[in-house]
């Protein structure tokens, strides 16, 4: 009962948090370029041809009844038109979408994969070289700009070594209709097609380890912190004198509480990830949202701008609100308070 | 404290400081770059290189003692180049950081004092600009408006503050219940004095350490904006532009892309262990 009065509190704050993020959008995308039609046709379109596309977009209308149709629209899910392809900017970001999704959620399993066990072994070992090895990745790791480690693994990998793909996600000329949910690994297993789900991992590997490199490092250094922590505990101290296998005390015990602030760093690391997800596009010309945006943003297409900023927002709401009940479920003390620590 | 005393204090401060050699390498290699860039129309060895100059005859030159970082595809210096990118880039974290920590330490002293209805609206703020990716706001302001360095500067500081906010948000909910700050209240101080002269000195050294971290943080995203051809235009030398217009030539001419990349690392690198060595000294743990 109390676990569902915290779901319902939160999901009241992420609501209140969207409205607000669609407030910031609209005032992005309306009120600071003064004319968004005479800013999609560009300089040298007539007079008749803007006030045309003013009348079609509303912008004739006040700047409050603007706001009612854009958030009217938001909540059936309807994004409005591209202003450059006259395509609906939904189905462009349905299409666009899966693909990063798909990048994101390799970067992340990867990077809890390997960053949770390097900072459990740097914790273990603290102070000597484990753990001197894993802080000096950790902040190499951070400070590394996402688009200088995508370049120097897509070198290294794919020209000098030649064992990867560097670009795309499937080989030119797969035949593969990834219809079901649009990930490539999850469509191929479901349809059978193994050869497509492997030729799809190897093409993910590249992306996903750029953009998780730095991810890594960071819950190696929280993961580490958090052990530390804990192992302060008189509960941990009580094992140790009960004569508690080292290995038992280390995973069952110590790591589950010690587990909370990665995965709420991981939520909040989200934002940076979503942006380094652009990048890490470009780089791989991984057909996803990123890349949809970056044209839309040097095309000036307003609406599609829009789009993609409220879907990443969107995005990351979702996924702190998922965080959330996690770190709920992983500890109960949690759960009971209602809120964060 | 006295004079004496507060003397003392910041001599073991330095000791303390200087015994930490991860700390002092950051320190190091922050004056330098601040240095390098201020400087550098008097250090570098081809000043005039920093425009659109082409010199054909000596592109694509490997680093070499005339050329230490080599030269790019029109022939230029990229180490002179690079210590002028720095500019660009110390500017750009300067600027975003001179906005937003004092914006965001107001926020947060005020939401973390006063709590009720000022708390609700401010922290609310927060999370939304919390849900806004920095790298992709600067992009879509740059977008509509025009891509320069002033437009990137004031989305990414839009959007910066409320990390500071948090921090001090969290840090007053502390202090305000100690016993001084009661005191303070009992004698009748004014809200500005408890706000300002009580509570916000015990907060500058987790300040201080969380804007170091930024600084590197600030110029990471500063690069990846430009390296996406929406920073400061050229042919004024920028780091992250210089990354993208070399990695056309990558591999073979290696230079041209990752000096200039490696000198990104290098100051972020920088901001960050002097951060780190300023967190252990200031012992304040959950800084990051």
């Amino acid at each position: 009962m109390e676990f569902l009065g915290f779901l319902a509190r939160r999901l009241a704050w992420s609501l209140l948090v969207l409205v607000g993020l669609s407030v910031v959008i609209f005032v992005i995308a309306r009120v600071v370029p003064g004319d968004p039609a005479r800013m999609a046709l560009g300089p040298r379109a007539s007079a008749e041809q803007v006030t045309e596309l003013q009348e079609k977009l509303g912008l004739n209308l006040p700047l409050y009844q603007q706001y009612g149709r854009f958030i009217g629209g938001l909540a059936q899910g309807e994004l409005g038109q591209s202003l450059l392809t006259e395509r609906s900017v939904n189905l462009d970001i349905r299409t666009t979408f899966p693909a990063t999704l798909e990048l994101v959620m390799a970067t992340v399993i990867i990077a809890f994969l390997f960053g949770v066990p390097l900072g459990v072994a740097a914790a273990r070992w603290k102070d000597s070289w484990p753990d001197n090895l894993v802080r000096a990745f950790a902040i190499v790791a951070a400070v590394m700009p996402t688009f200088f480690i995508a370049l120097l693994l897509q070198v290294l990998a794919g020209y000098v070594l030649q064992i990867l793909p560097t670009t795309g996600r499937l080989p030119t000329g797969t035949e593969f209709e990834a219809d079901i949910t649009g990930l490539l690994i999850v469509d191929g297993l479901l349809k059978g097609q193994l050869h497509v789900v492997f030729e799809a991992m190897r093409h993910l590997l590249l992306p996903a380890l750029a953009l998780s490199l730095a991810t890594m490092g960071q819950m190696a250094r929280i993961t580490r912190a958090s052990m530390i922590d804990v192992s302060r505990q008189d509960y941990i101290e009580a094992a140790r004198a009960f004569g508690v296998p080292d290995r038992v005390r280390l995973f069952k015990y110590q790591l589950r509480p010690a587990f909370v602030p990665p995965l709420t760093i991981m939520g909040l690391e989200f934002a940076s990830l979503i942006g380094g997800a652009f990048v890490v596009e470009l780089i791989f010309s991984w057909p996803g949202m990123a890349a949809y945006g970056i044209r839309a943003i040097t095309q000036k297409d307003l609406n599609a701008i829009m789009g993609v900023v409220m879907v990443s927002g969107l995005f990351f709401v979702l996924v702190n609100l998922l965080i959330d009940v996690l770190v709920g479920l992983v500890d109960p003390r949690i759960r009971i308070r209602g809120r964060r620590a | 404290m006295s004079e004496l005393a507060a003397l003392s204090n910041s001599y073991q401060n330095w000791y303390r400081f200087s015994r930490n050699p991860t700390a002092v390498i950051g320190l190091v290699i922050v004056v330098v770059s601040i240095l390098a860039a201020l400087l550098a129309p008097h250090i570098t060895p081809y000043p005039d290189h920093i425009g659109a100059i082409v010199d054909f005859r000596n592109r694509h030159q490997p680093p070499s003692a005339a050329h230490w970082f080599g030269t790019d595809n029109v022939g230029r210096d990229i180490l002179t180049r690079v210590i002028f990118g720095l500019r660009v880039s110390l500017m750009l974290a300067f600027v975003v950081l001179i906005i937003a920590v004092p914006f965001g330490t107001v926020l947060g002293l005020l939401a973390g004092y006063f709590g009720g209805w000022t708390e609700i609206v401010i922290m609310r703020l927060t999370d939304i600009a919390l849900a806004l990716p920095p790298l992709i706001m600067a992009l879509a302001v740059a977008a509509v408006l025009e891509p320069s360095l002033m437009n990137a500067m004031l989305a990414i500081a839009s959007l910066w503050w409320t990390w500071h906010t948090r921090l001090v948000y969290s840090m007053v909910r502390q202090i305000r219940a100690l016993e001084y700050v009661e005191a303070a209240e009992t004698l009748g101080a004014s809200k500005t004095h408890i706000l300002f002269r009580e509570i916000l000195p015990n907060c500058v050294s987790a300040i201080a350490v969380k804007t170091s971290l930024d600084a590197g943080f600030v110029i990471l995203i500063g690069a990846s904006l430009s390296f996406l051809g929406l920073g400061i235009q050229p042919p004024t030398p920028d780091l992250g532009t210089m990354v993208s217009d070399g990695a056309s030539f990558l591999p073979d001419y290696w230079w041209e892309s990752l000096l200039p990349g490696t000198a990104i690392l290098f100051v972020a690198l920088g901001f960050n262990l002097l951060g780190d060595g300023l967190r252990d000294l200031f012992d304040v743990e959950d800084v990051r």
